[in-house]
């Protein structure tokens, strides 16, 4: 069990059945008055938004939450199937369970898969990924534009801002938390 | 956390609040921080130490030097709170608190005035303060210049929270309306004083004798942000015990410790009619430093330890 006292950013809590994470969190205390604890929180499964003010006597339950290392398989339709390196098992999620993360997986790739209880709910990527550039305008040598960026498209179809000298076929390494482009990498 | 410059500013902001107080004639003092019993208060949890505890404010070894006959004193020292972290708040905190005998929550407001003048004067270094008479802080313009506004808190909920203070402590509902619908209001362009608070929200502050509902407390809000709170000091012996036997009674049936602090309850009897009030040093300093968050005004928050 949680007490109120334990609630930060960041905490994954129980109510009602399901699984919640803290996304805001204000401590406040009025001169000689009761400690109030104003949360906002996320449904992990549905994304839903809420906001609800505790007090210190408040408790909650932890949620049945489990990651498992799972490398991602082939998607069909909306469905994305990923299998359990250890026990070979195959799940799937569907595209709008993963959203953003689809700008940055593929084949082979090995996440977390994150369940509550036996259903998977969500997946956390590597930190850093290396795609391979599938559209870039070729550097113009001499371009005096003073441009330090141009767009280019990776094999996931997003587009992102890159140094200009990244060409058509280079393989990039891209930042997931913030899809920003650190550096290209030689293979 | 502070940097070096940080630092150099928050030691010009101590010196500038000590020689308020000492140019004025007070004595500084520094009483105990572990003592054997505490105030009696249901919403602070105290940290203990061995069997004794780290007092949560100074205020009943300064009212027991007022009962020796001291007749000005101050201290700025450190104080306990368990389970209090915010941007407001940090379970170690200073705490400036002052004492004057002779006088009431009236003269203190006045003291408060003052003492914001004397530093904006002072400490006219820092950028926050470069407007004379104004506060710079964050996105707001206040306007430190007084007499400061004071508002009941009988006034307060019918204007802002649109409910009697009675009938939101019947339904629970008191710091609930007062966090989100009046704080906020308060002191945005000036300083405002909000007082005389219901006589259960004032465990050791005189009762107004002009209306027996209400016990002649104070508090001081800057930008939404509540500084400070005074009061008028309760020194009938008798009604305080029955006060505090509430209190630990309430503590019991959480099944938490509670003692009957004797020795100050044989010193208050000496001690004469007074006024006392509690300032949060580093909630003052983030406001004058222009920090958002009280963990950006202090040499170390509690995460970095």
């Amino acid at each position: 069990m949680y007490t109120a006292s334990d609630l930060r950013k960041g905490l994954k809590i129980q109510i009602d059945g399901e699984p919640y994470i803290v996304t805001e969190f204000d401590f406040s205390k009025p001169g000689k008055g009761q400690a109030l604890y104003r949360t906002k929180m996320r449904n992990m499964i549905t994304g839903v938004q809420f906001t609800n003010t505790y007090r210190s006597n408040d408790k909650f339950d932890r949620p049945n939450l489990e990651e498992r290392t799972m490398q991602f398989l082939y998607s069909q339709d909306d469905e994305f199937h990923f299998m359990d390196t250890a026990s070979y098992e195959q799940i799937f999620l569907s595209r709008e369970q993963l959203g953003d993360h689809l700008n940055f997986l593929i084949d082979n790739m090995e996440v977390q898969v994150l369940f509550f209880g036996d259903r998977p709910i969500d997946i956390s990527l590597p930190t850093f990924v290396n795609l391979e550039v599938t559209v870039a305008d070729p550097w113009a040598r001499g371009d005096t534009s003073g441009s330090d960026t141009k767009p280019v498209t990776v094999q996931t179809g997003f587009q992102l801002q890159v140094p200009p000298f990244v060409e058509q076929g280079d393989k990039i390494q891209i930042d997931t938390r913030t899809g920003t482009y650190i550096t290209r990498v030689k293979e | 956390m502070l940097g070096r410059h940080g630092l150099q500013r928050r030691s010009d902001f101590m010196a500038a609040l000590r020689s308020f107080f000492l140019e004025q004639n007070y004595i500084e003092v520094d009483t105990p921080v572990r003592l054997p019993a505490l105030i009696p208060e249901a919403h602070i949890v105290a940290f203990s130490s061995e069997d004794w505890w780290l007092h949560s404010s100074p205020e009943l070894c300064m009212k027991r030097l007022l009962a020796r006959g001291c007749e000005k004193l101050f201290q700025i020292c450190h104080c306990y709170r368990k389970e209090e972290c915010g941007r407001l708040h940090q379970s170690e905190f200073s705490m400036l608190e002052w004492y004057r005998i002779e006088s009431d929550y009236s003269d203190l407001m006045t003291d408060c005035e003052q003492l914001l003048t004397y530093l904006s004067a002072g400490l006219a270094h820092f950028p926050a303060l470069q407007k004379p008479g104004c506060l710079h802080w964050q996105n707001m313009l206040i306007n430190l210049n007084p007499p400061w506004q004071r508002l009941s808190v009988h006034d307060a909920f019918r204007r802002y929270a649109g409910m009697e203070v009675e009938e939101a402590m019947a339904r629970d509902l008191y710091e609930e309306l007062l966090v989100s619908c009046i704080e906020p209001q308060l002191g945005q362009e000036a300083p405002v004083f909000l007082y005389d608070y219901p006589l259960a929200l004032g465990s050791l502050a005189r009762t107004s004798a002009a209306n027996p509902q209400v016990a002649e407390r104070f508090e001081l809000y800057l930008a939404g942000i509540e500084l400070a709170n005074g009061f008028s000091e309760l020194t009938n012996v008798a009604e305080q015990r029955f006060r505090f036997e509430k209190e630990i009674a309430t503590l019991q049936a959480q099944g938490r410790h509670a003692a009957m602090p004797e020795r100050f309850l044989d010193d208050l009897a000496c001690m004469p009619a007074a006024a006392g009030i509690a300032l949060g040093v580093d909630r003052l300093f983030m406001l004058l430093g222009n920090y958002d968050d009280i963990r950006q005004a202090i040499p170390f928050p509690a995460e970095t330890l």
